[in-house]
């Protein structure tokens, strides 16, 4: 059976991001399957990265361009993986590409609708420290730029649902402003979910990962003003809802003590996760860095177990931020509460064998890596096995960790374990080369596959 | 409905406004408390050294005492009787070696393998009678009284006995807003008070009586509401030291649940034993026009 | 004076017996403190409950012998049931007074209480303070 030489990547993310582009270079095509209505991932979502302090809008951003116009990418985003069938070589897969109810091929992303839109929900993108809109596209470099119409929160398609159903009282109001607005006549009610089949014959999965939810620690309470770090990232990011300004959610205050607890659900096989999540200790020093740039009066307070800085530079990025002020507890917290217009940080500093206590203004969880939501049933689509934790399992975890349980599937990022952002860029590279040495070879018969 | 009910040692004694309200609500829910006869001391406190199967006896005694009355669940009001009741019969059931050498030196005794539920009137109260039966026995909404529930650690501590989450229970709020209450948001709800130190460091308890009262102040409470008579005491007996030590602290009336389910359902106020309560539940009480003003 | 630590000191008598008395694992520890940053009764204490588990850990049976801090846990279990590595720390305290009072050790001597602070207190103080504190 001849090798079909076209490869699918699960996840549009960076790890995935880097394999699409380092296959297509490589002369084969490729497809890029990402659920959200961009790619970029987590990564889009920064302020800066350690331990170089880059903006993701200069250094991802071009890459997201590079997958959007490459010839030999066909992007599919707002799109899932519904069914895999057939062995290495030889895929067939099942993709559901969502209705966005916006016809792309008209749309220019100028922006009418989303300004105009009355609906307001909490953004993904922002983490939920800013709103969207029901017609909108993730983030300014969104790639494609192009609206996608949220189904389940769109007035008129409320609308239309509740006509269909013939229920008794209130209609929906009929908005329609986005389509009375668009000046390219894009918006297309009509348009329906949509099953795509495609032949493949490697498979690239860099799903990543989300963050462990705050209210899996229920001692570090439910406060609008202790965060995660994906929210901080919002806040102190240049181009984010805040303009990089630090207010706090609750009151729109500049706070000025503010609190990072690394290992929030990491290392706890009690309450949250047995595994270290590798990017808490850089990301919280990061974090207070620029914090104290952008505050300058403002004091910083890590607790932390252990620094964990493997990276390359990333030793010496902690220390820079030790040497800026930050104080470094070496505890882990019990608990967080509220008290008046403080929020009270329950520690300890095994160090100088003291109890401490911080009234801090904001408090920001380094919360646990998990697997991304929906992983599981996806390792279950492509018969793929996963750890306790749900991370994809890799083929051997020293001498084979980029191919995964299943011939011609491979593994990238931080859907395999948590992992740092260089770390998911070379396992993209890394999951790139596995599928063109695969290409390279053109039949496989039942001895295995050769080169013709 | 009769549920057997073990007092301990404090109710008798220094609680009885705990104990009175309770039997007194609980009648007007149709819940009759049968006192378990020849009850002993539960131990207060479960001994968690490994091989001390000796100070299990008492609280595995009083069970013994439950199943011969032919009853499989059993009721308590302390919340140390409750834990160290609950805790004795968990090791009964779950290590058959120390059941059996516990049993073997109580020959005298019917043998005792986790006949019994133990219970705190909490948990009959929400999962027996319920919040919507108690909320239509309601005779004299609590209104306009601010509370803040106040666990200590025996009723949510260790996990697999606690009558509730551990770290985010919710009983007592929700029982107060049943009775027309104000429960008001307490993040040292779970917080010890010192417990049994009141005996070797009573000023280390008052420390931890004035983090608690003075956060309930903060807080804007009227009152706080609690389940165990060693809280109400160290919260309670030293307020006057708390308020001499530290000048913001005005005073903080304490009340057990009892006796505002007791007021609230139409249990006249000399039952409650307000006088017996620390920190001037009475006059608040008068105050609100939820007792009659004295004649 | 430096402490001289072996196989010897690491596994002494004294270890041994708090690990049978309290049934914890005590090399599960990796000295996070969150039992010391939530015990409500840290601030009496010479030493913090993480550091009597590091005690413990080293085999430092003098240093636990002369603290206060087993005695002034109040076994409310807070470190308990936040431990990440599910060691009962209460447990390990009990273990440590249980050495102590099978001694014939106690903490308090119930006799030199004054005849007002017994009338004052409750039985339910009395008893789980001679239980937790006397052999």
């Amino acid at each position: 059976m001849r090798v079909v030489k076209k490869a699918l990547v699960i996840g549009g993310g960076v790890a995935g991001i880097q394999a699409a582009l380092d296959i297509a270079d490589g002369g084969y095509q490729v497809i890029l399957v990402e659920k959200t209505p961009s790619i970029g991932g987590h990564m889009a979502q920064y302020a800066e990265v350690f331990p170089t302090l880059d903006c993701p809008q200069c250094i991802l951003t071009p890459k997201m361009v590079d997958v959007g116009q490459h010839p030999n990418i066909t992007l599919l985003t707002y799109a899932e993986v519904q069914k895999v069938s057939g062995e290495v070589g030889n895929f067939q897969v099942e993709i559901l590409q969502k209705a966005r109810k916006v016809d792309h091929t008209k749309c220019t992303g100028c922006g009418t609708c989303w300004q105009k839109c009355p609906e307001k929900i909490p953004s993904e993108y922002d983490a939920g420290v800013a709103d969207r809109a029901a017609i909108y596209i993730p983030f300014a470099q969104a790639v494609p730029a192009k609206a996608v119409i949220d189904t389940e929160h769109c007035r008129y398609i409320k609308y239309l649902d509740f006509m269909e159903s013939g229920a008794e009282g209130k209609k929906p109001p009929q908005c329609r402003i986005c389509e009375r607005l668009c000046p390219a006549g894009a918006i297309y009610w009509e348009q329906e979910d949509e099953i795509i089949t495609e032949q493949v014959g490697a498979i690239v999965v860099a799903t990543g990962f989300d963050l462990m939810p705050v209210e899996r620690l229920p001692e570090y309470a439910d406060d609008p003003d202790v965060i995660d770090g994906i929210q901080f990232e919002r806040i102190l990011c240049p181009g984010g809802p805040t303009a990089g300004v630090v207010h706090r959610p609750s009151d729109g205050k500049t706070p000025k003590e503010v609190v990072f607890v690394s290992c929030a659900g990491s290392r706890d096989p009690e309450h949250g996760v047995p595994h270290c999540s590798r990017v808490c200790c850089m990301y919280l020093a990061k974090q207070a860095m620029l914090f104290k740039h952008a505050v300058h009066d403002g004091q910083t307070h890590i607790f932390y177990i252990d620094t964990r800085t493997t990276g390359k530079g990333y030793e010496e990025f902690l220390q820079r931020t030790m040497a800026e002020g930050t104080v470094y507890l070496r505890g882990k917290v019990s608990r967080i509460y509220r008290d008046g217009d403080k929020i009270k940080v329950m520690g300890v500093d095994t160090l100088s064998g003291k109890q401490v206590e911080v009234s801090a203004d904001l408090v920001v969880l380094g919360m646990a890596m998990l697997p991304s939501i929906g992983s599981q049933e996806l390792a279950d689509r492509l018969g793929i096995t996963t750890n306790e934790q749900g991370f994809f399992t890799e083929n051997h975890i020293k001498i084979d960790p980029l191919e995964s349980t299943c011939p011609g599937i491979y593994l990238a990022g931080a859907a395999q374990g948590p992992k740092d952002i260089p770390d998911s860029v070379a396992q993209g590279s890394g999951a790139a080369s596995k599928v063109l040495g695969l290409f390279a070879r053109s039949e496989k018969t039942p001895e295995g596959l050769t080169v013709s | 409905m009769d549920l057997s009910y073990y007092p301990g040692c404090t109710l008798k004694t220094k609680a009885l406004n705990f104990e009175d309200s309770a039997i007194a609500a609980m009648a007007v829910l149709g819940v009759n408390l049968v006192e378990l006869p020849r009850w002993n001391c539960c131990g207060t406190v479960y001994s968690m050294a490994d091989d001390d199967l000796a100070h299990h006896i008492a609280p595995v005694r009083n069970l013994v005492r439950v199943a011969e009355q032919g009853s499989d669940r059993v009721v308590t009001l302390c919340s140390f009787c409750y834990n160290t009741l609950k805790r004795a019969d968990l090791l009964m059931r779950n290590s058959q070696e120390k059941r059996d050498t516990i049993n073997s030196f109580m020959d005298d005794e019917i043998d005792y393998d986790g006949q019994v539920e133990v219970v705190h009137l909490l948990e009959v109260l929400r999962d027996d009678v319920g919040w919507e039966a108690i909320g239509r026995t309601v005779k004299a909404p609590l209104e306009g009284l601010k509370v803040v529930p106040y666990y200590g650690c025996t009723l949510t501590r260790p996990q697999g006995v606690a009558i509730d989450s551990v770290e985010n229970p919710t009983v007592l709020q929700d029982l107060m807003k049943v009775l027309g209450a104000t429960a008001l948001d307490f993040p040292l709800a779970t917080e010890c008070c010192g417990s049994f130190e009141i005996v070797s460091d009573p000023d280390a308890v008052v420390e931890r009586a004035y983090a608690i009262l003075g956060m309930a102040q903060r807080k804007g409470a009227d009152a706080i509401v609690l389940s165990c008579p060693l809280c109400a005491h160290n919260l309670g007996q030293k307020q006057a030291e708390v308020a001499d030590k530290y000048s913001d602290f005005t005073g903080m009336p304490l009340v057990y649940f009892t006796q505002l389910l007791a007021l609230a359902v139409g249990v006249s106020p000399e039952v409650c034993r307000f006088d017996l309560s620390f920190g001037g539940v009475e006059a608040l009480l008068r105050e609100r026009g939820l007792i009659p003003q004295r004649v | 004076m430096r402490l001289e630590i072996s196989s010897n000191r690491l596994r002494n008598e004294f270890v041994a017996k708090v690990i049978e008395l309290s049934g914890q694992d005590i090399n599960l520890c990796y000295q996070c403190g969150k039992c010391s940053a939530g015990c409500p009764m840290s601030f009496v204490m010479d030493l913090l409950p993480n550091q009597i588990i590091r005690s413990v850990q080293l085999g430092l049976a003098d240093d636990i012998a002369k603290s206060r801090t087993p005695w002034l846990c109040a076994s409310c279990l807070v470190c308990t049931v936040r431990c990440p590595k599910g060691i009962d720390i209460a447990c390990v305290m009990e273990a440590v007074r249980q050495i102590a009072l099978r001694r014939r050790e106690d903490f308090i001597d119930p006799a030199g209480l004054e005849r007002d602070t017994v009338a004052e207190l409750p039985a339910i103080a009395l008893v789980s303070g001679f239980r937790k504190l006397t052999g």
